[in-house]
Protein backbone atom coordinates (compact mmCIF):
# COMPACT_ATOMS: atom_id res chain seq x y z
CA UNK A 1 0.00 0.00 0.00
CA UNK A 2 1.32 3.55 -0.99
CA UNK A 3 2.66 5.56 1.78
CA UNK A 4 -0.75 7.57 3.68
CA UNK A 5 -0.35 11.08 2.26
CA UNK A 6 -1.76 13.77 4.82
CA UNK A 7 -3.94 16.36 3.19
CA UNK A 8 -3.43 19.57 4.76
CA UNK A 9 -5.64 22.68 3.97
CA UNK A 10 -3.95 26.18 4.92
CA UNK A 11 -5.69 29.53 5.57
CA UNK A 12 -3.16 31.55 4.68
CA UNK A 13 -3.26 35.51 5.14
CA UNK A 14 -3.10 37.41 1.73
CA UNK A 15 -0.39 39.97 2.45
CA UNK A 16 2.24 37.84 4.38
CA UNK A 17 1.66 33.93 4.70
CA UNK A 18 0.54 33.73 1.56
CA UNK A 19 3.41 35.92 -0.22
CA UNK A 20 5.64 33.69 1.85
CA UNK A 21 4.43 30.68 0.21
CA UNK A 22 4.69 32.40 -3.21
CA UNK A 23 8.39 33.30 -2.28
CA UNK A 24 8.71 29.85 -1.20
CA UNK A 25 8.04 28.61 -5.05
CA UNK A 26 9.99 31.25 -6.48
CA UNK A 27 12.44 30.34 -5.11
CA UNK A 28 12.34 26.86 -5.68
CA UNK A 29 12.44 26.01 -1.75
CA UNK A 30 10.82 22.10 -1.93
CA UNK A 31 8.46 21.44 0.87
CA UNK A 32 5.92 18.64 0.27
CA UNK A 33 3.19 19.17 -1.77
CA UNK A 34 0.43 18.26 0.76
CA UNK A 35 -1.09 21.36 1.49
CA UNK A 36 -3.67 23.18 -0.18
CA UNK A 37 -3.78 26.64 0.20
CA UNK A 38 -6.66 29.07 0.38
CA UNK A 39 -6.07 32.51 0.48
CA UNK A 40 -7.73 34.83 2.98
CA UNK A 41 -7.61 38.63 3.76
CA UNK A 42 -6.42 38.38 6.86
CA UNK A 43 -5.84 36.16 9.44
CA UNK A 44 -8.97 37.90 11.30
CA UNK A 45 -11.31 36.64 8.99
CA UNK A 46 -11.05 32.96 9.69
CA UNK A 47 -13.91 32.03 11.13
CA UNK A 48 -14.17 28.18 13.23
CA UNK A 49 -17.03 27.03 10.34
CA UNK A 50 -13.60 27.30 7.63
CA UNK A 51 -11.59 24.92 9.62
CA UNK A 52 -14.57 22.40 11.24
CA UNK A 53 -15.66 22.37 7.28
CA UNK A 54 -11.95 21.12 6.41
CA UNK A 55 -12.31 18.26 8.37
CA UNK A 56 -15.83 17.52 7.36
CA UNK A 57 -14.20 17.78 4.12
CA UNK A 58 -12.08 15.41 4.66
CA UNK A 59 -8.86 17.70 5.79
CA UNK A 60 -5.98 15.90 7.89
CA UNK A 61 -4.94 18.94 9.43
CA UNK A 62 -5.48 22.94 9.00
CA UNK A 63 -2.99 25.37 9.41
CA UNK A 64 -4.42 29.10 10.25
CA UNK A 65 -1.08 31.44 9.00
CA UNK A 66 -0.97 35.26 8.68
CA UNK A 67 1.10 38.20 9.68
CA UNK A 68 3.12 38.92 12.78
CA UNK A 69 1.21 41.30 15.32
CA UNK A 70 2.34 44.63 14.22
CA UNK A 71 2.40 43.57 10.73
CA UNK A 72 -1.32 43.35 9.97
CA UNK A 73 -2.62 45.44 7.36
CA UNK A 74 -6.37 45.54 9.39
CA UNK A 75 -4.79 46.46 12.58
CA UNK A 76 -5.31 43.71 14.96
CA UNK A 77 -6.07 40.76 12.65
CA UNK A 78 -3.50 38.53 14.76
CA UNK A 79 -5.23 39.08 17.60
CA UNK A 80 -8.67 38.09 16.60
CA UNK A 81 -7.67 34.97 14.89
CA UNK A 82 -5.66 34.37 18.43
CA UNK A 83 -9.11 34.55 20.28
CA UNK A 84 -11.15 32.41 17.58
CA UNK A 85 -7.81 29.82 17.90
CA UNK A 86 -8.52 29.61 21.47
CA UNK A 87 -12.20 28.56 20.65
CA UNK A 88 -11.50 26.31 17.66
CA UNK A 89 -8.77 24.66 19.90
CA UNK A 90 -11.50 23.05 22.56
CA UNK A 91 -13.84 22.31 19.68
CA UNK A 92 -11.40 20.07 18.43
CA UNK A 93 -10.18 18.95 21.26
CA UNK A 94 -13.89 17.62 22.27
CA UNK A 95 -14.30 16.07 18.60
CA UNK A 96 -11.35 13.91 19.97
CA UNK A 97 -8.74 15.11 17.21
CA UNK A 98 -4.91 15.81 18.12
CA UNK A 99 -3.93 19.13 18.86
CA UNK A 100 -0.75 18.47 15.88
CA UNK A 101 -3.97 18.29 13.44
CA UNK A 102 -4.54 22.06 14.10
CA UNK A 103 -1.47 25.15 14.11
CA UNK A 104 -1.56 28.55 14.35
CA UNK A 105 1.46 30.62 12.86
CA UNK A 106 2.46 33.91 12.13
CA UNK A 107 4.60 34.10 9.05
CA UNK A 108 6.09 37.69 7.52
CA UNK A 109 5.99 37.60 3.70
CA UNK A 110 9.91 36.86 3.93
CA UNK A 111 9.97 34.18 5.96
CA UNK A 112 9.30 31.43 2.45
CA UNK A 113 12.07 28.93 4.42
CA UNK A 114 9.86 29.53 7.21
CA UNK A 115 6.68 28.10 5.58
CA UNK A 116 8.41 25.45 3.61
CA UNK A 117 9.59 24.11 7.25
CA UNK A 118 5.83 24.56 9.20
CA UNK A 119 4.73 22.59 6.25
CA UNK A 120 7.70 19.75 6.38
CA UNK A 121 7.04 19.64 10.04
CA UNK A 122 3.25 19.08 9.82
CA UNK A 123 3.65 16.44 7.08
CA UNK A 124 6.12 14.34 8.89
CA UNK A 125 3.33 14.92 12.41
CA UNK A 126 0.27 14.10 10.24
CA UNK A 127 1.96 11.38 8.60
CA UNK A 128 2.59 9.54 12.28
CA UNK A 129 -1.05 10.26 13.38
CA UNK A 130 -2.61 8.48 10.34
CA UNK A 131 -5.67 9.81 8.65
CA UNK A 132 -7.81 12.22 11.06
CA UNK A 133 -10.84 9.99 12.49
CA UNK A 134 -13.19 12.22 11.34
CA UNK A 135 -12.61 11.64 7.93
CA UNK A 136 -14.19 8.18 6.90
CA UNK A 137 -17.09 8.09 4.56
CA UNK A 138 -15.44 11.03 3.13
CA UNK A 139 -14.30 10.61 -0.77
CA UNK A 140 -10.85 12.35 -0.13
CA UNK B 1 -42.18 12.32 1.76
CA UNK B 2 -43.43 14.24 -0.87
CA UNK B 3 -45.81 17.38 -0.70
CA UNK B 4 -48.84 15.57 -1.05
CA UNK B 5 -47.45 13.05 2.18
CA UNK B 6 -46.54 15.70 3.91
CA UNK B 7 -50.18 17.35 3.74
CA UNK B 8 -51.68 14.54 4.79
CA UNK B 9 -49.40 13.91 7.18
CA UNK B 10 -50.15 16.94 8.77
CA UNK B 11 -53.67 17.94 8.36
CA UNK B 12 -52.41 20.87 5.99
CA UNK B 13 -55.85 20.73 4.32
CA UNK B 14 -58.15 21.36 7.52
CA UNK B 15 -56.91 24.79 7.20
CA UNK B 16 -59.66 27.18 7.32
CA UNK B 17 -57.99 29.76 6.76
CA UNK B 18 -58.96 31.52 9.95
CA UNK B 19 -55.22 33.31 10.00
CA UNK B 20 -55.16 32.61 13.33
CA UNK B 21 -51.81 30.87 13.59
CA UNK B 22 -50.28 34.28 11.97
CA UNK B 23 -52.06 36.62 14.66
CA UNK B 24 -50.15 34.56 17.45
CA UNK B 25 -47.04 34.09 15.44
CA UNK B 26 -44.10 35.65 17.17
CA UNK B 27 -42.33 35.85 13.86
CA UNK B 28 -44.90 37.49 11.86
CA UNK B 29 -45.44 40.24 14.44
CA UNK B 30 -42.14 41.48 13.35
CA UNK B 31 -41.42 39.93 10.36
CA UNK B 32 -44.52 40.70 7.46
CA UNK B 33 -43.04 38.64 5.12
CA UNK B 34 -43.85 35.43 7.28
CA UNK B 35 -46.85 33.55 7.54
CA UNK B 36 -47.65 30.21 8.85
CA UNK B 37 -51.11 30.76 7.01
CA UNK B 38 -49.94 31.53 3.48
CA UNK B 39 -47.25 29.10 3.84
CA UNK B 40 -50.24 26.40 3.99
CA UNK B 41 -52.08 27.85 1.62
CA UNK B 42 -48.92 27.64 -1.04
CA UNK B 43 -48.31 24.01 -0.26
CA UNK B 44 -52.32 23.46 -0.95
CA UNK B 45 -52.04 25.31 -3.82
CA UNK B 46 -49.65 22.98 -4.93
CA UNK B 47 -46.60 25.50 -5.64
CA UNK B 48 -44.31 23.07 -4.42
CA UNK B 49 -41.33 25.04 -5.93
CA UNK B 50 -42.09 28.23 -4.63
CA UNK B 51 -42.64 27.10 -0.83
CA UNK B 52 -39.33 25.33 -1.17
CA UNK B 53 -37.56 28.43 -2.11
CA UNK B 54 -39.31 30.45 -0.16
CA UNK B 55 -36.75 32.42 2.31
CA UNK B 56 -38.86 32.09 5.28
CA UNK B 57 -39.62 28.95 4.90
CA UNK B 58 -36.60 28.50 7.82
CA UNK B 59 -37.41 31.26 9.87
CA UNK B 60 -40.39 29.49 12.06
CA UNK B 61 -39.20 28.66 15.42
CA UNK B 62 -40.93 25.42 15.45
CA UNK B 63 -42.59 26.46 18.73
CA UNK B 64 -46.01 25.15 18.61
CA UNK B 65 -47.76 29.27 19.22
CA UNK B 66 -49.67 28.38 15.97
CA UNK B 67 -50.78 25.12 16.37
CA UNK B 68 -51.79 25.48 19.63
CA UNK B 69 -54.93 27.48 18.75
CA UNK B 70 -55.60 25.95 15.21
CA UNK B 71 -59.21 24.97 15.62
CA UNK B 72 -57.99 22.23 12.90
CA UNK B 73 -54.98 20.99 14.66
CA UNK B 74 -52.99 21.83 11.60
CA UNK B 75 -49.30 20.66 12.84
CA UNK B 76 -47.31 23.80 11.42
CA UNK B 77 -44.45 22.87 12.92
CA UNK B 78 -44.55 19.26 11.43
CA UNK B 79 -45.18 20.53 8.21
CA UNK B 80 -42.42 22.89 8.66
CA UNK B 81 -39.87 20.03 9.81
CA UNK B 82 -40.76 17.71 6.53
CA UNK B 83 -40.85 20.81 4.12
CA UNK B 84 -37.27 22.04 5.20
CA UNK B 85 -36.14 18.28 4.38
CA UNK B 86 -37.75 18.45 1.36
CA UNK B 87 -36.08 22.16 0.57
CA UNK B 88 -32.72 20.94 2.06
CA UNK B 89 -32.75 17.76 -0.60
CA UNK B 90 -32.79 20.28 -3.52
CA UNK B 91 -29.50 22.34 -1.76
CA UNK B 92 -32.05 24.94 -0.04
CA UNK B 93 -31.32 25.90 3.50
CA UNK B 94 -31.69 28.91 6.38
CA UNK B 95 -29.32 31.43 7.03
CA UNK B 96 -26.98 29.80 9.74
CA UNK B 97 -26.30 31.49 12.80
CA UNK B 98 -22.61 31.53 14.30
CA UNK B 99 -21.69 30.75 10.48
CA UNK B 100 -22.81 27.59 10.67
CA UNK B 101 -20.74 26.21 13.42
CA UNK B 102 -22.41 24.48 15.71
CA UNK B 103 -24.43 22.48 12.87
CA UNK B 104 -21.51 21.13 11.72
CA UNK B 105 -20.12 19.90 14.88
CA UNK B 106 -23.32 18.19 14.83
CA UNK B 107 -22.66 16.90 11.65
CA UNK B 108 -19.34 16.13 12.73
CA UNK B 109 -20.25 13.67 15.05
CA UNK B 110 -22.25 11.50 12.87
CA UNK B 111 -18.59 10.26 11.42
CA UNK B 112 -18.08 6.98 12.70
CA UNK B 113 -14.67 6.54 13.42
CA UNK B 114 -14.90 9.81 15.72
CA UNK B 115 -13.33 8.99 19.38
CA UNK B 116 -14.62 12.24 21.32
CA UNK B 117 -13.11 13.67 24.45
CA UNK B 118 -16.22 15.61 26.08
CA UNK B 119 -16.17 14.78 29.58
CA UNK B 120 -13.22 16.61 31.10
CA UNK B 121 -15.13 18.27 33.17
CA UNK B 122 -16.80 16.33 35.84
CA UNK B 123 -14.66 17.88 38.81
CA UNK B 124 -17.10 17.39 42.18
CA UNK B 125 -19.63 14.96 40.39
CA UNK B 126 -19.72 11.46 41.27
CA UNK B 127 -20.65 9.21 37.68
CA UNK B 128 -20.48 5.48 37.69
CA UNK B 129 -19.59 3.05 34.79
CA UNK B 130 -22.62 0.83 35.47
CA UNK B 131 -26.28 2.38 36.53
CA UNK B 132 -29.48 1.93 35.51
CA UNK B 133 -29.88 5.71 34.91
CA UNK B 134 -28.07 7.73 32.11
CA UNK B 135 -27.33 11.52 31.90
CA UNK B 136 -27.39 12.85 28.45
CA UNK B 137 -24.95 15.14 28.45
CA UNK B 138 -25.56 17.23 24.84
CA UNK B 139 -24.08 19.46 23.37
CA UNK B 140 -22.75 21.63 26.02
CA UNK B 141 -19.57 20.81 26.11
CA UNK B 142 -19.02 22.54 22.47
CA UNK B 143 -21.26 25.18 23.28
CA UNK B 144 -18.88 25.85 26.20
CA UNK B 145 -16.16 27.80 24.18
CA UNK B 146 -18.60 29.52 21.91
CA UNK B 147 -20.04 31.45 24.75
CA UNK B 148 -18.27 32.00 26.92
CA UNK B 149 -17.51 35.14 26.17
CA UNK B 150 -21.61 35.89 26.98
CA UNK B 151 -20.76 34.04 30.44
CA UNK B 152 -23.27 31.37 29.79
CA UNK B 153 -21.70 27.83 30.55
CA UNK B 154 -23.94 24.97 29.41
CA UNK B 155 -21.02 22.76 31.05
CA UNK B 156 -22.08 24.51 34.88
CA UNK B 157 -25.56 23.36 33.94
CA UNK B 158 -24.39 19.76 33.14
CA UNK B 159 -22.12 19.58 36.18
CA UNK B 160 -25.37 21.10 38.55
CA UNK B 161 -27.36 18.06 36.96
CA UNK B 162 -24.81 15.32 38.01
CA UNK B 163 -24.84 16.98 41.64
CA UNK B 164 -28.13 17.57 41.89
CA UNK B 165 -28.57 13.56 41.17
CA UNK B 166 -25.90 12.38 43.30
CA UNK B 167 -27.71 14.13 45.72
CA UNK B 168 -30.90 11.95 45.64
CA UNK B 169 -28.21 9.07 45.59
CA UNK B 170 -28.20 8.89 42.05
CA UNK B 171 -24.41 8.47 40.36
CA UNK B 172 -25.27 8.17 36.27
CA UNK B 173 -23.33 6.79 33.67
CA UNK B 174 -22.67 8.49 31.39
CA UNK B 175 -21.61 7.92 27.29
CA UNK B 176 -18.03 8.99 27.05
CA UNK B 177 -18.34 9.15 23.20
CA UNK B 178 -22.04 10.18 23.42
CA UNK B 179 -22.86 11.76 19.80
CA UNK B 180 -25.65 14.73 19.82
CA UNK B 181 -29.13 14.17 19.62
CA UNK B 182 -29.31 15.52 15.99
CA UNK B 183 -32.34 17.96 17.06
CA UNK B 184 -31.22 20.56 15.36
CA UNK B 185 -30.38 18.58 11.55
CA UNK B 186 -33.80 17.01 11.93
CA UNK B 187 -35.64 20.47 12.34
CA UNK B 188 -33.06 21.85 9.91
CA UNK B 189 -33.95 19.21 7.15
CA UNK B 190 -30.65 17.35 7.41
CA UNK B 191 -32.90 14.11 8.23
CA UNK B 192 -29.83 11.38 6.50
CA UNK B 193 -27.45 12.97 9.22
CA UNK B 194 -30.65 13.11 12.25
CA UNK B 195 -30.24 9.06 11.62
CA UNK B 196 -27.13 7.90 11.92
CA UNK B 197 -26.81 10.08 15.07
CA UNK B 198 -29.86 8.49 16.48
CA UNK B 199 -28.60 4.89 15.46
CA UNK B 200 -25.30 5.39 17.14
CA UNK B 201 -26.66 6.58 20.26
CA UNK B 202 -29.56 3.96 20.01
CA UNK B 203 -26.75 1.50 20.00
CA UNK B 204 -24.74 2.83 22.69
CA UNK B 205 -27.39 3.15 24.94
CA UNK B 206 -28.40 -0.53 24.37
CA UNK B 207 -24.95 -1.60 24.81
CA UNK B 208 -25.02 0.41 28.48
CA UNK B 209 -27.95 -1.22 29.69
CA UNK B 210 -29.23 2.08 30.70
CA UNK B 211 -33.31 2.17 32.05
CA UNK B 212 -34.22 5.40 32.27
CA UNK B 213 -32.40 8.21 30.78
CA UNK B 214 -32.13 11.71 32.45
CA UNK B 215 -31.92 15.00 30.14
CA UNK B 216 -31.21 18.58 31.45
CA UNK B 217 -32.05 19.99 27.40
CA UNK B 218 -35.35 20.13 26.62
CA UNK B 219 -34.33 19.56 22.71
CA UNK B 220 -32.52 16.69 23.60
CA UNK B 221 -35.54 15.12 25.39
CA UNK B 222 -38.21 16.07 22.66
CA UNK B 223 -35.99 14.15 20.45
CA UNK B 224 -35.69 11.12 22.48
CA UNK B 225 -39.26 11.10 23.27
CA UNK B 226 -41.14 11.85 20.17
CA UNK B 227 -38.46 11.75 17.22
CA UNK B 228 -36.10 8.79 18.01
CA UNK B 229 -38.87 6.00 18.24
CA UNK B 230 -39.59 6.90 14.87
CA UNK B 231 -36.17 6.04 13.57
CA UNK B 232 -34.67 3.74 16.29
CA UNK B 233 -35.59 1.48 18.82
CA UNK B 234 -34.93 2.45 22.07
CA UNK B 235 -35.39 0.21 25.64
CA UNK B 236 -35.46 2.91 28.22
CA UNK B 237 -37.52 6.16 29.19
CA UNK B 238 -36.51 9.07 28.76
CA UNK B 239 -37.18 11.86 31.94
CA UNK B 240 -36.54 15.41 32.25
CA UNK B 241 -34.56 16.31 35.25
CA UNK B 242 -37.40 18.49 36.42
CA UNK B 243 -39.52 15.88 36.76
CA UNK B 244 -37.50 13.61 38.25
CA UNK B 245 -36.95 16.69 40.68
CA UNK B 246 -40.47 17.50 41.39
CA UNK B 247 -40.92 13.92 42.23
CA UNK B 248 -38.08 13.71 44.84
CA UNK B 249 -38.72 16.61 46.02
CA UNK B 250 -38.70 16.02 49.57
CA UNK B 251 -35.21 14.56 49.19
CA UNK B 252 -33.70 17.69 48.18
CA UNK B 253 -33.38 20.08 51.45
CA UNK B 254 -33.64 23.06 49.64
CA UNK B 255 -32.47 26.62 51.00
CA UNK B 256 -32.17 29.82 50.32
CA UNK B 257 -28.16 30.53 50.03
CA UNK B 258 -28.53 33.69 52.34
CA UNK B 259 -30.20 31.68 55.10
CA UNK B 260 -27.22 29.28 55.29
CA UNK B 261 -24.95 32.58 55.07
CA UNK B 262 -26.83 33.37 58.18
CA UNK B 263 -28.17 36.54 57.42
CA UNK B 264 -32.29 36.91 56.82
CA UNK B 265 -32.97 36.97 53.23
CA UNK B 266 -35.57 39.44 51.40
CA UNK B 267 -37.48 37.34 48.93
CA UNK B 268 -36.64 37.33 45.74
CA UNK B 269 -38.61 37.86 42.89
CA UNK B 270 -38.42 35.45 39.72
CA UNK B 271 -40.01 34.53 36.75
CA UNK B 272 -39.43 31.64 34.47
CA UNK B 273 -39.27 31.35 30.59
CA UNK B 274 -40.69 27.70 29.42
CA UNK B 275 -38.78 26.56 26.93
CA UNK B 276 -40.52 25.43 24.01
CA UNK B 277 -40.02 21.70 23.83
CA UNK B 278 -40.78 21.28 27.72
CA UNK B 279 -43.94 23.46 27.53
CA UNK B 280 -45.85 23.32 24.24
CA UNK B 281 -44.14 20.45 22.71
CA UNK B 282 -44.54 17.81 25.92
CA UNK B 283 -47.46 19.60 28.06
CA UNK B 284 -44.63 19.84 31.21
CA UNK B 285 -45.66 23.03 32.54
CA UNK B 286 -46.07 22.12 36.69
CA UNK B 287 -42.93 20.14 37.43
CA UNK B 288 -40.58 23.26 36.91
CA UNK B 289 -43.16 25.38 38.57
CA UNK B 290 -43.61 23.16 41.49
CA UNK B 291 -39.33 22.85 42.06
CA UNK B 292 -38.91 26.89 41.81
CA UNK B 293 -41.95 27.29 44.53
CA UNK B 294 -40.22 24.93 46.52
CA UNK B 295 -37.44 26.71 47.33
CA UNK B 296 -38.17 28.81 50.38
CA UNK B 297 -37.27 32.92 49.82
CA UNK B 298 -38.28 32.74 46.42
CA UNK B 299 -41.43 34.23 44.82
CA UNK B 300 -42.49 32.88 41.19
CA UNK B 301 -44.53 35.47 39.34
CA UNK B 302 -45.70 34.98 36.00
CA UNK B 303 -44.92 36.84 32.57
CA UNK B 304 -48.04 38.55 31.26
CA UNK B 305 -47.33 35.26 28.49
CA UNK B 306 -46.70 32.36 30.22
CA UNK B 307 -47.31 28.31 30.47
CA UNK B 308 -48.57 27.25 27.17
CA UNK B 309 -48.92 31.31 25.75
CA UNK B 310 -45.42 31.67 26.72
CA UNK B 311 -43.01 32.98 23.71
CA UNK B 312 -40.52 31.48 22.10
CA UNK B 313 -36.88 33.02 22.98
CA UNK B 314 -36.64 33.90 19.19
CA UNK B 315 -33.96 31.48 17.50
CA UNK B 316 -34.04 27.67 17.07
CA UNK B 317 -31.94 25.55 15.56
CA UNK B 318 -29.10 27.93 14.79
CA UNK B 319 -31.07 29.74 11.89
CA UNK B 320 -32.71 32.67 10.72
CA UNK B 321 -31.29 34.47 13.77
CA UNK B 322 -32.06 37.83 12.71
CA UNK B 323 -33.14 41.44 13.71
CA UNK B 324 -36.89 39.88 14.20
CA UNK B 325 -35.38 37.49 16.22
CA UNK B 326 -34.04 40.28 18.67
CA UNK B 327 -37.18 42.08 18.77
CA UNK B 328 -38.90 38.84 19.83
CA UNK B 329 -36.14 38.83 23.15
CA UNK B 330 -36.91 42.45 24.13
CA UNK B 331 -40.27 42.07 23.89
CA UNK B 332 -39.86 38.65 26.17
CA UNK B 333 -37.74 40.24 28.99
CA UNK B 334 -39.34 43.27 28.78
CA UNK B 335 -42.60 41.42 29.95
CA UNK B 336 -40.25 39.58 32.46
CA UNK B 337 -39.01 42.89 33.55
CA UNK B 338 -42.13 44.25 34.11
CA UNK B 339 -43.01 41.41 36.71
CA UNK B 340 -40.83 42.98 38.78
CA UNK B 341 -38.77 39.65 39.05
CA UNK B 342 -34.80 40.33 39.40
CA UNK B 343 -34.15 37.02 37.82
CA UNK B 344 -35.73 35.12 34.89
CA UNK B 345 -35.17 31.40 35.14
CA UNK B 346 -34.38 29.16 32.04
CA UNK B 347 -34.79 25.72 31.56
CA UNK B 348 -33.01 25.47 28.33
CA UNK B 349 -29.79 26.21 27.32
CA UNK B 350 -30.78 27.99 24.49
CA UNK B 351 -32.89 30.01 25.83
CA UNK B 352 -30.26 31.48 28.17
CA UNK B 353 -28.15 32.60 25.06
CA UNK B 354 -30.19 33.87 23.39
CA UNK B 355 -31.66 36.13 25.72
CA UNK B 356 -27.92 37.05 26.86
CA UNK B 357 -27.13 37.82 23.68
CA UNK B 358 -30.30 40.09 23.15
CA UNK B 359 -28.41 41.92 26.53
CA UNK B 360 -25.14 41.80 25.18
CA UNK B 361 -26.42 43.25 21.95
CA UNK B 362 -28.98 45.63 23.01
CA UNK B 363 -27.81 46.33 26.46
CA UNK B 364 -26.16 49.65 25.57
CA UNK B 365 -29.21 51.41 23.53
CA UNK B 366 -32.32 49.70 25.42
CA UNK B 367 -29.91 49.76 28.94
CA UNK B 368 -31.61 48.98 32.13
CA UNK B 369 -35.42 47.93 30.37
CA UNK B 370 -33.67 44.85 29.09
CA UNK B 371 -31.07 44.01 31.61
CA UNK B 372 -31.66 41.51 34.17
CA UNK B 373 -29.89 38.25 35.70
CA UNK B 374 -30.92 35.21 33.56
CA UNK B 375 -30.06 31.54 35.29
CA UNK B 376 -30.99 27.49 34.32
CA UNK B 377 -33.18 26.00 37.07
CA UNK B 378 -31.01 23.32 37.94
CA UNK B 379 -28.30 26.12 38.37
CA UNK B 380 -30.80 27.77 41.04
CA UNK B 381 -32.17 24.15 42.76
CA UNK B 382 -28.10 23.60 42.85
CA UNK B 383 -27.71 26.61 44.57
CA UNK B 384 -30.24 26.15 47.09
CA UNK B 385 -28.84 22.54 48.07
CA UNK B 386 -27.39 22.27 51.84
CA UNK B 387 -24.74 20.03 50.01
CA UNK B 388 -23.50 22.58 48.22
CA UNK B 389 -21.65 24.31 51.30
S1 LIG C 1 -54.93 28.53 12.73
FE1 LIG C 1 -55.14 26.53 11.70
S2 LIG C 1 -57.05 26.72 10.53
FE2 LIG C 1 -56.46 28.80 11.10
S3 LIG C 1 -55.28 29.53 9.33
FE3 LIG C 1 -53.81 28.69 10.78
S4 LIG C 1 -53.55 26.55 10.14
FE4 LIG C 1 -55.40 27.31 9.15
S1 LIG D 1 -44.35 27.35 15.17
FE1 LIG D 1 -44.13 29.36 16.17
S2 LIG D 1 -42.77 30.51 14.82
FE2 LIG D 1 -43.52 28.76 13.61
S3 LIG D 1 -45.32 29.55 12.56
FE3 LIG D 1 -46.04 28.63 14.46
S4 LIG D 1 -46.13 30.33 15.90
FE4 LIG D 1 -44.86 31.00 14.18
S1 LIG E 1 -3.37 41.20 7.00
FE1 LIG E 1 -2.14 39.47 7.49
S2 LIG E 1 -3.03 38.87 9.39
FE2 LIG E 1 -4.17 40.69 8.95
Amino acid sequence: MAEFEPKIIAFCCNWCTYAAADIAGTSRIHYPANVRIVRVMCSGTVDPIYILRAFEMGADGVLVAGCHEADCHYLNGPLKCDAMFEKIKKMVNTLGLEGERLRREMIAAAEAPIFAHVIEEMVEQLKKLGPSPLREGVKV
Amino acid sequence: MNLEDIINKTKTYYCLECGKCTAVCPVSRHNSNFSPRLMLERALMDSEGELIHDRELFSCLTCYACSHLCPSEVDYPVFTQKVRSLASSQGEHGDCAHSGTLLSLMRLMSRPNIKQRRLDWLDGCHTSEKSEILYFVGCAPYFEPIFEDIEVSPVNVARNSIRILNALGIEPMLLPNERCCGHDLLWTGDVETFKKLAQFNAEMIKESGAKKIVFSCPEGYRTFKIDYPQYVKLDCEPVHITELLAQNLSKLSLRPRAKREGSNPEVKKVTYQDPCRLGRHLGIYEPPRELIKAIPGIKLVEMEHSGDESICCGTSVWTNCSSCSKEIRIERLSEAKATGAELMITACPKCQIHFKCAMVDKGAEKGADVKMEVMDLVNLVANAMETQE
